[in-house]
């Protein structure tokens, strides 16, 4: 049995995960700490949020993030991949900067117009 | 001088969401003030995700929750006038404000909404023994100098105070390539969420000292380093415990102080302890046709619920000017903090304006596990709402039938909070 605090909303539910049983979730406020539970023990993922560089802006970054959760071990390759990246303005929310980012298929957007 | 129905003050999410309910319940001119030069207020450098899960039912980023309001009140007739800072707020609302553009001027609204957000608590206010060496940050600050101006802060960083912005930032300074050595709290408990000490701290092997705090920052030019040592139930460092963290960067996550020198000056009644104005159920302030939302009332940990609280406010401001003899005089339930409770918003409720229920907010004094929170009136028990958890870092909202409020002995209830009863 796995103690772990659900991070899908800020509830944060305190979950018990039964490996022995199937990932079985108890505690979970609604399907998606279910959900969360069990992955989290077998393939962890995570929303990776972060700024790149835009000319031409307000401001000299703009915030993106990847549209869904990429695996955890990911993260700093990732940000290795944003530090080459130059916009110019304008851009809008939405905008695709980096497709199938590090072939996990999610896709780097921007996530303020500038 | 120019008239306007609706004022509001501050462009942040509660702002926008005021003005945007304001246009929707039929106010005809609306102004927005804001100081900065673009809306959004703090959301534009929470770059993180975790917004709108209440509101829009899907997680966004701070700047994707402000862009989908900013959107919003460009399809209204409201007019956004930025970077224009207010000055003062008169009883009778008269709004001055200064811009480089017109100078300073006066415009009188029909209706004030107040949302002009928090700031951080700094370094002097609590006061840390040592030299005062550069590389001492508010966490807010280092927030926006990363997020928005593109500066990295230091590399080597210890964070005081476990609060959400505490917790953002020692996982945003580690993907940026700092290494982060501790985050140290004062307090036996963190006050951020439990969803960012797993996915900042934890995530990044990050450690949490509890009950502990810095008691000397080292360095002449720039910060060389802490000592940090273990508290004492009271809160004092106990001796012996002392150890030495090596840094260049110190961030300071201490809390934040509703905004409200406006309100002050305009002679609003305070709550001593929630910081922000007193208010009744719709929002308004102690004075008629002001109203208040968003963390200049008391500080939120979601926005969702400053988007929902600001909303209320939007639509009786709109509703206050549209009256041409205000109502008044109506009896007013107190809500009072009982035990474990430490203060509600609202803080008063005239059971005359609501529909059937009436949305209170607070804090706990401690963290607990299998609990109750209670409302109760004249030593009877109105209701009571069960909890598996509750902190002091998250925020509670019940909800009070309008039957009770009518029934209140005494003109008040109390909100207290207790372990639940074994059965
Ligand atoms: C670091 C951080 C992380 C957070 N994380 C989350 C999260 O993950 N999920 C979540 O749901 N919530 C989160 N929150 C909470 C949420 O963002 C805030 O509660 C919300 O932004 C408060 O909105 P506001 O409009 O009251 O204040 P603000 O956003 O501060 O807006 C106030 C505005 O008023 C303007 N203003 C002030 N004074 C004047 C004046 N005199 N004249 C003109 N303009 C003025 C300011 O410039 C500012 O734009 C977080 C908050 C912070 C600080
Ligand atoms: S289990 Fe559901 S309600 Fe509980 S924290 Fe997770 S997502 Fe939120």
């Amino acid at each position: 049995m796995t103690h772990l605090i659900c991070i899908i909303c800020p509830k944060g539910c305190h979950l018990n995960v039964d490996e022995q049983n199937g990932y079985a979730v108890t505690g979970n406020g609604c399907p998606r700490g279910a959900e969360y539970g069990k992955k989290e023990l077998t393939n962890p993922t995570r929303v990776l949020t972060s700024t790149v560089k835009i000319k031409g802006g307000l401001h000299r970054r703009c915030p993106v993030k990847t549209d869904r959760a990429i695996p955890k071990g990911l993260m700093f390759d990732a940000m290795k991949l944003l530090n080459g990246v130059e916009l110019s303005a304008p851009v809008r929310r939405g905008d695709v900067v980096l497709a199938d980012l590090l072939g996990t298929g999610a896709n780097l957007v921007v996530t303020k117009s500038m | 001088m120019k008239q306007y129905d609706v004022v509001v003050i501050g462009a942040g999410p509660a702002g926008l969401a005021a003005a945007c309910e304001a246009y929707q319940n039929g106010a005809g001119k609306i102004l927005v003030v804001e100081r900065d030069k673009e809306p959004g207020g703090i959301l534009n450098q929470c770059i993180h995700n975790g917004f709108g899960l209440h509101y829009f039912k899907e997680e966004l980023t701070g700047p994707e929750y402000a862009g989908r309001f900013i959107e919003m009140l460009n399809n209204t007739n409201a007019e956004l006038m930025l970077d224009t800072m207010v000055l003062a707020v008169t009883e009778d609302r008269k709004i001055s404000m200064i811009n480089p553009r017109d100078g300073y001027f006066t415009v009188q609204a029909g209706a004030v909404v107040l949302a002009m957000g928090c700031r951080e608590r700094t370094r002097g206010a609590i006061g840390i023994p040592g030299t005062r060496p550069a590389g001492v940050f508010t966490a807010g600050a280092a927030q926006r100098y990363v997020n928005i101006e593109g500066y990295m802060v230091g590399k080597k960083v210890v964070i005081l105070g476990s609060g959400d912005i505490g917790l953002i930032m020692a996982r945003r300074m580690t993907l940026e390539g700092a290494k982060v050595a501790a985050c140290v709290e004062l307090m036996p408990y963190s006050n951020g969420l439990n969803r960012n000490i797993v996915q900042c701290l934890n995530d990044y092997g990050i450690p949490l000292y509890l009950s502990h705090t810095i008691t000397e920052i080292r360095g002449k030019r720039r910060v060389e380093g802490v000592v940090v040592s273990r508290v004492d139930g009271g809160g004092k460092p106990v001796p012996g415990t002392e150890r030495f963290f090596d840094c260049d960067t110190v961030l300071l996550s201490v809390g934040l102080i509703p905004e409200n020198e406006l309100s002050r000056s305009a002679g609003i009644a305070l709550d001593p302890r929630t910081k922000g104005p007193v208010v009744y159920e719709n929002m308004e302030t102690s004075i008629p046709g002001i109203f208040a939302s968003g963390n200049v009332v008391h500080v939120h940990d979601l926005v969702d619920f400053v988007t929902a609280e600001s909303q209320r406010a939007g639509a009786a401001a709109a509703d206050f000017c549209r009256r041409k003899e205000q109502p008044g005089g109506e009896p007013a339930v107190a809500i009072e903090s009982g035990e474990n409770v430490g203060c509600t918003v609202p803080q008063h409720i005239r059971p005359d304006r609501i529909d059937q229920y009436a949305e209170v907010f607070f804090r706990v004094g401690r963290v607990f596990s299998n609990s109750e929170i209670e409302v109760a009136s004249g030593g009877r028990v109105l209701s009571v709402f069960k909890r598996e958890h509750m902190a002091p870092g998250e925020m509670e909202r019940i909800v009070i039938p309008k039957k009770f409020l009518e029934n209140a002995s005494g003109g008040a209830v109390t909100v207290s909070a207790k372990e639940a009863k074994e059965n």
